[in-house]
């Protein structure tokens, strides 16, 4: 009941906020809008276009006033992330085969030298009864992590942009982050990391984790934000053949696989989207997409699994 | 006077014997394979323990746990006795002072050591962050450490200025020691009203200290999702079992310093009387929180809880789980009904056996949860879905109690183990009571 109240109020508060933001923007555009158009008419210009504004009415504007938004990167920082981002992922189980693509790709992109992968492709089961189903899970990056609530030190943080990162310069190695997450998807690194020459010299930052590993410190999936920097896709996402991982931003309500993209909001509402293990409250950045209307058998994916092995180390 | 000059003949520190020398340089043969053993972690990293990622902690925080329990003694013995004003308790506070202390400070220790980057140790004091259940620790262990210390050392100063006078012509420098020890003390009126209070303030301190001490580590484990650990009954469950063990602990110490220090005449059948029966009231308390630990959730039996408690029931841990459960709980309980039982020799194995099934039951809290993660363990080799400690964790726990046997022996060695002022005062007061009866 108090939760609820105090949802409402912080929602009523957000709202209030962004109608609040979003008169003053709007009230500023327009009163310029109005002096330029005043002034086009003075001087007489020639061209009009077309715009829709965000409420879908229809406006003409001088061609001449129309100037693309230039995209000022705002200074990034490892520990704030990026500013107006919230990145999810959607994880396909009906696609997914077990061709552990993915699994191989994020190993050597993070120069994973351990015997646990920082993603694993489960063989899951509810019950005797119901369909065996592959499903892959990396970091779920939860709004309410219980690993950074847990980290005596601060070393694994949250970030605007919805990522949950390790700073293996501050980690002190309690590994109570790992008994707190009930996903079991972080990893520590028992022995000095045997990374070869790939990772000497590379300047540490907490947002390419395992470049390089540290000995007595925790690791896990980072989300690749070394990758959307550079505006690419993360290595799993790239690396699926068969489309099963999704990426996006939350606010721009889009998630692409590399080959379509999609409205977030109605994938997950038409194909019943879900989240691991809602009732602990975690609220996960991870969505999954239930094993239905499946192409491929199971079985096929047997080929690939390994019960005491799954890591395929790069060469 | 004459009273404190007989009582100092039997009760003053002394030189250790051939036994004693012999077990304290067992002792440290042992700490030094150990140290060894920890030495090689350092280099290698943690690869040479049995941890893994999913069995993350092991007997480390197991040990670590035992010792806060054990350091509940201090809190039990001292403030609970001396509230219910117990008189019976003044030859064994200090024994149990003792041991509080041992424990500790060797509590401190043992989880520096199950951390992965012990350099990083400043970290938690420059980066601390209150959220964390750890950082309680940080905080509650210190100010129990140094209220169990003065704890410690207030009753004894009127001790040691008796010794600095005992030593003065025998061994010049210990009684400088002493001396330096006792702050001046001469035993005036104000002095001893400083005294009196500090004792009291402290000893005060020492339940609600230790009540939150042992909750705290109860939370490690309870703020956590985990089967086996998210229970409301965790904090009891642990308050009590500390109550178990610290009795246990102080038993077997009092047994074996009376029969190598010849104290009969002080530590009397009585005190091994009353605390037998202390022992009973406390295994039957743990008992009560145990049963609702394993029994609720397996009468609802949901799915997780169910495959956790199959493991400790008829599984893997079955043995461990029934030969402590019956072995240090149940059956203590019952000897402790029978005053034969509560006789010294009895007690003692007892007492043994109750320590050592504590230090195992916490061993049961720990590792049995770790390896029932929600999802199933997978991907990973086939020795990861077990934990039994590896040779190395074997030797730097062994070197760890061995270093709280060694603190707990150089005090005993040190110090006066029964307070000869108080027990004095004690008689002084039973004698004017005769005389003026008679």
């Amino acid at each position: 009941m108090e939760n609820i109240k105090k949802n409402t109020r912080r929602k009523f508060l957000n709202n209030s906020l962004k109608v609040g933001i979003a008169t003053a923007i709007g009230g500023i555009g327009l009163t310029k809008l109005v002096s330029k158009l005043n002034a086009k008419t003075a001087n007489g210009s020639s061209e009009k276009i077309e715009l829709m504004t965000t409420d879908g009415t229809l406006i003409q504007v001088d061609s001449s006033e129309v100037i693309p938004v230039e995209k000022t990167p705002s200074k990034y920082n490892s520990r704030e992330g990026f500013a107006n981002r919230k990145f999810v992922m959607v994880v396909d189980l009906a696609k997914c085969k077990n061709a552990l693509k993915c699994q191989q790709a994020c190993n050597k992109g993070h120069y994973i030298t351990g015997d646990n992968a920082w993603l694993k492709v489960y063989k899951m089961q509810e019950d005797n009864d119901t369909a065996p189903y592959w499903m892959p899970t990396q970091c779920q990056h939860c709004d309410q992590p219980a690993c950074v609530t847990v980290c005596p030190v601060d070393a694994t943080f949250k970030r605007r942009d919805g990522i949950v990162l390790i700073d293996n310069e501050r980690c002190i190695g309690c590994r109570f982050c790992m008994a707190a997450c009930p996903y079991s998807t972080r990893v520590f690194n028992w022995s000095k990391p045997d990374q070869g020459e790939i990772t000497l010299g590379v300047e540490y930052t907490p947002d390419y984790c395992g470049k390089p590993s540290v000995v007595g410190t925790v690791d896990k999936c980072d989300f690749c934000p070394h990758q959307i920097v550079k505006e690419e896709l993360p290595f799993c996402v790239n690396a699926c053949p068969n489309g099963v991982f999704y990426f996006g931003d939350k606010y721009e309500d889009t998630v692409t696989n590399g080959d379509e993209t999609l409205r977030l909001s109605e994938l997950l509402r038409k194909k019943d989207g879900y989240r691991l293990m809602e009732d602990l409250g975690t609220q996960p950045s991870v969505y999954y997409l239930p094993p239905v209307d499946r192409l491929v058998d199971f079985e096929k994916g047997l080929d690939n699994y390994n019960e005491f092995q799954s890591v395929a180390k790069p060469e | 006077m004459k009273n404190t000059d007989t009582l100092l003949i039997d009760l003053a520190p002394s030189k250790f014997g051939k036994k004693g020398v012999l077990w304290t340089s067992f002792l440290i043969v042992v700490i030094i394979i150990g140290a060894i053993a920890y030495v090689e972690e350092l280099i290698e990293g943690q690869i040479t323990t049995n941890m893994r990622d999913y069995a993350l902690w092991g007997i480390y925080i197991s040990n670590f746990v035992f010792f806060v329990a054990t350091s509940f003694v201090g809190s039990v013995t001292v403030a609970v006795l001396r509230l219910t004003h117990n008189s019976w308790r003044t030859p064994i506070v200090r024994i149990a002072e003792i041991i509080c202390v041992a424990s500790i400070i060797m509590a401190g220790i043992t989880i520096m050591i199950d951390m992965g980057r012990p350099d990083r140790l400043f970290y938690l004091f420059i980066y601390g962050r209150l959220q964390s259940p750890i950082i309680w620790d940080v905080i509650i262990i210190p100010t129990f450490m140094i209220v169990s210390i003065l704890l410690l050392f207030f009753p004894l100063i009127p001790d040691f200025a008796l010794l600095k006078e005992y030593f003065k012509e025998k061994k010049p420098t210990l009684s400088k020691w002493y001396g330096l020890l006792s702050l001046n003390w001469s035993g005036s009126k104000r002095q001893k009203k400083i005294q009196t209070k500090s004792i009291k303030i402290v000893a005060f301190m020492i339940l609600p200290v230790g009540l939150i001490l042992q909750t705290v580590d109860a939370w490690l484990f309870s703020t956590t999702y985990r089967v086996g650990w998210d229970s409301t009954n965790f904090a009891p469950y642990f308050i009590t079992g500390a109550f178990v063990a610290g009795i246990g602990a102080l038993v077997v110490v009092i047994f074996v310093v009376r029969k190598v220090y010849k104290l009969e005449n002080y530590i009397t059948n009585l005190h091994f009387d009353k605390l037998g029966k202390l022992l009973g009231l406390a295994c039957l308390t743990y008992f009560y929180f145990n049963i609702n630990e394993y029994l609720i959730p397996e009468f609802t039996a949901k799915k997780d809880e169910a495959a956790h408690l199959s493991l400790l029931f008829s599984g893997e841990y079955a043995p461990l789980f029934w030969l402590v459960l019956i072995g240090g709980l149940v059956i203590p309980i019952i000897i402790m009904f029978f005053k034969k039982g509560r006789k010294p020799l009895p007690m003692f194995i007892i007492g043994l056996v109750v320590v050592i099934s504590s230090w195992w039951k916490r061993y049961l809290i720990v590792t049995p949860t770790l390896l029932h993660p929600f999802l199933p363990i997978q991907g990973v080799p086939e020795s990861w879905h077990h934990y039994f400690p590896s040779l190395g964790e074997w030797l730097v726990t062994f070197a760890t109690l061995a270093m709280a046997l060694l603190i707990i022996t150089l005090l005993i060695r040190y110090l006066p183990i029964i307070p000869i002022q108080r027990t004095a005062d004690e008689q002084e007061l039973l004698n004017s009571e005769k005389n003026s009866k008679s």
